[in-house]
């Protein structure tokens, strides 16, 4: 545009070529949106919020896997020694250390999502790894009864998904946890 | 090439009208017929030809697919089945489209280590190695994303892994996955965008091909003695001589492709992508298409993620980065005695780790015949992996530096004619 020496006489022209080229870029931009955004999960995709699940027909040491929003989720139903184990392990050897009880609501039930936090595999429900837990069996990442990452390539624990439990054999997958005193439903 | 004259002569009424207004018959004339060439180019000079036809191979069967697939998580593995049972030809179809795709790599793997023997990547042909890898990564994205197509268990899991990849992304790695999928995990929206993607990209590639065939026809091609053409004398017209070596080296290469298509179409796939994709099992042992088997390697060899990411990302990255990495004034290899032993060490090195991306994580390597090696998968796949790495950042650059080239021939047509008189029974009978 202008020359150095022209600096001084900035005239009505180079103002409107600034003003309408900035204009132009910014529209441009904002008309990008719309073709991004369309990528993002749609309406109906987002309505696929929650899922009941009966907890009665499980036994103490299985592990039965249900679909949440298409991802699958581990229902545990742990035994004592696992629980034991879960809560006895010590944080400092964990690379995402976090108590077992800020991982389960009630400590028999473990309810989390089941896909392994390296790239997506379903971690092994009958290779349960060296922690008693899973093992993924795409890049070998162990976890413990807790569903904590204890070893190999997994950057973090399985998460925990919301969920509440409506009664002592039914859980709502999905839902914010309900708060401990029994809040009126709406 | 400056070299040589071009006499396109337009030789009817027609033809002399269209050259005053769309000079195409002139083109074509000179970058296909009259195209003055090294005139010692081997067989391996003979893959960028094999790469085109394959493109427009995979274009035609792909398109002809496309009439009978239906991108749908319910209907896409059955309707992948109709064109194998009921569909006439297109078990054909298919066959050739999914062969073709390992066919296209196994020619791309040969013309890019061709590239890195003879130094065609150094000056002044920079660009156009950039513009090959530019190739290779829109190839290695086509390849996923019709991989995907089939919607058997390895499509489902491989997609699965793969778009995970950018969940490495610090803070916002979660949305862009999601983006990807459009939903919480791979589903009907992530097929139907992998299926208007996958028909998009190879006309990427082929616009990208025509730049790339642009930037090989400024500075004309490289040979195997990685010297400059000096005069005519050097060069042939590209036809006849290349177009009939190409066109032969074509027919041998379509006749391994046809091994493939009619006698072991299965061979280069994987069983579990005949059981319909399941959102609930994965797998016991995914493994990716043979063509990412090294780069996979590399990923599994870092116990973190995001540094396990970038550097298989990395990895074809510092590609781009070798024609200033290499520091020698001689291109071909021929001629540079260390940095040749070195270049058959990398191959060594990347079948290695082809072969360890190829088998399950924990244990021994597996090497041929049965043989497990008392060394384990993982450190080997790490040693390979700072090797490879090594080879492009410190190795290149000090070898390139302090290695003593052998004499270079003076030109092309001297060094011709002298191997030539070497063997003068090959040439007494003309």
């Amino acid at each position: 545009m202008a020359h150095s020496a022209d600096t001084a006489h900035v005239t009505r022209r180079d103002f409107l070529l600034v003003a309408s080229s900035t204009a132009a870029a910014v529209g441009g931009a904002l008309a990008l949106w719309p073709f991004i955004d369309q990528m993002n999960p749609a309406a109906d995709t987002l309505a696929l919020k929650e899922v009941e699940f009966d907890l009665a027909p499980i036994v103490a040491g299985q592990i039965v896997t249900i679909e949440w929003q298409k991802k699958p989720v581990f229902i545990r139903r742990r035994t004592p020694e696992e629980v034991a184990s879960a809560e006895g392990a010590a944080l400092a050897d964990m690379k995402d250390p976090q108590a077992d009880k800020d991982r389960v609501q009630k400590a028999e039930w473990l309810i989390l999502v089941a896909t392994c936090t390296h790239l997506g595999c379903i971690p092994s429900n009958l290779f349960k790894g060296e922690f008693g837990g899973w093992l993924c069996p795409c890049h070998g990442s162990h976890y413990d009864t807790s569903g904590r990452i204890r070893k190999g390539p997994a950057p973090k624990n399985l998460e925990v998904p919301p969920y509440q439990f409506l009664s002592d054999t039914k859980v709502l997958i999905g839902a914010a946890p309900k708060p401990t005193a029994p809040a009126e439903h709406g | 090439m400056a070299h040589g004259t071009y006499s396109y002569q337009p030789k009817n009424a027609f033809t002399k009208w269209l050259d005053s207004r769309l000079p195409i018959l002139r083109l074509m004339d000179e970058t296909m017929l009259q195209f003055p060439t090294p005139k010692n180019l081997n067989y391996w000079y003979t893959f960028g030809g094999i790469l085109t036809f394959m493109l427009v191979l995979q274009i035609l069967t792909g398109v002809v697919l496309a009439m009978h697939y239906v991108p749908h998580e319910t209907m896409a593995f059955d309707s992948v089945e109709r064109i194998m049972r009921d569909v006439n030809y297109g078990w054909l179809m298919r066959y050739l489209h999914s062969n073709g795709a390992s066919m296209f790599f196994i020619a791309v793997y040969l013309h890019i280590f061709r590239g890195l023997y003879y130094g065609s990547y150094k000056a002044p042909r920079e660009v156009l190695w950039l513009l090959g890898i530019v190739i290779y990564l829109l190839m290695m994205a086509t390849g996923f994303l019709g991989y995907t197509l089939p919607w058997g268990q390895m499509s489902f899991w491989g997609a699965t892994v793969i778009t995970n990849f950018f969940s490495a992304i610090p803070f916002v790695g979660e949305a862009v996955t999601q983006w990807l999928w459009g939903s919480f995990a791979v589903d009907n929206s992530t097929l139907q965008r992998f299926f208007s993607l996958h028909y998009l990209l190879p006309f990427v590639i082929a616009g990208v091909v025509v730049l790339h065939i642009w930037a090989l026809h400024v500075p004309g091609n490289n040979n195997p003695l990685g010297i400059d053409v000096k005069g005519a004398a050097d060069t042939v017209a590209f036809h006849p001589y290349y177009t009939t070596k190409d066109l032969f080296a074509l027919v041998v290469f379509v006749m391994v492709m046809c091994y493939f298509v009619f006698f072991n179409p299965n061979f280069l796939g994987h069983a579990d992508n005949y059981i319909p994709a399941n959102r609930l099992v994965t797998p016991p042992h995914i493994v990716p298409e043979w063509y990412y088997l090294p780069l996979y390697a590399v990923l599994r060899s870092v116990p973190d993620k995001l540094i396990g990411v970038l550097l298989m990302f990395g990895a074809i990255l510092v590609w781009a980065f070798l024609p200033w990495l290499d520091r020698s004034n001689v291109r071909s290899y021929k001629f540079r005695p260390v940095s040749r032993q070195l270049f058959f060490i990398l191959l060594i090195v990347t079948w290695i780790l082809g072969m360890l991306g190829a088998q399950s994580v924990d244990g021994d390597f597996e090497f041929y015949f049965g043989l497990v090696l008392p060394i384990s998968k993982l450190f080997l796949s790490q040693i390979c992996t700072i090797y490879y790495f090594l080879h492009f950042l410190v190795i290149t650059p000090l070898v390139s530096m302090n290695e003593k080239a052998l004499p270079v021939p003076e030109s092309i047509a001297t060094a011709v004619l002298a191997r030539n008189s070497h063997a003068p029974k090959a040439r007494s009978a003309g």
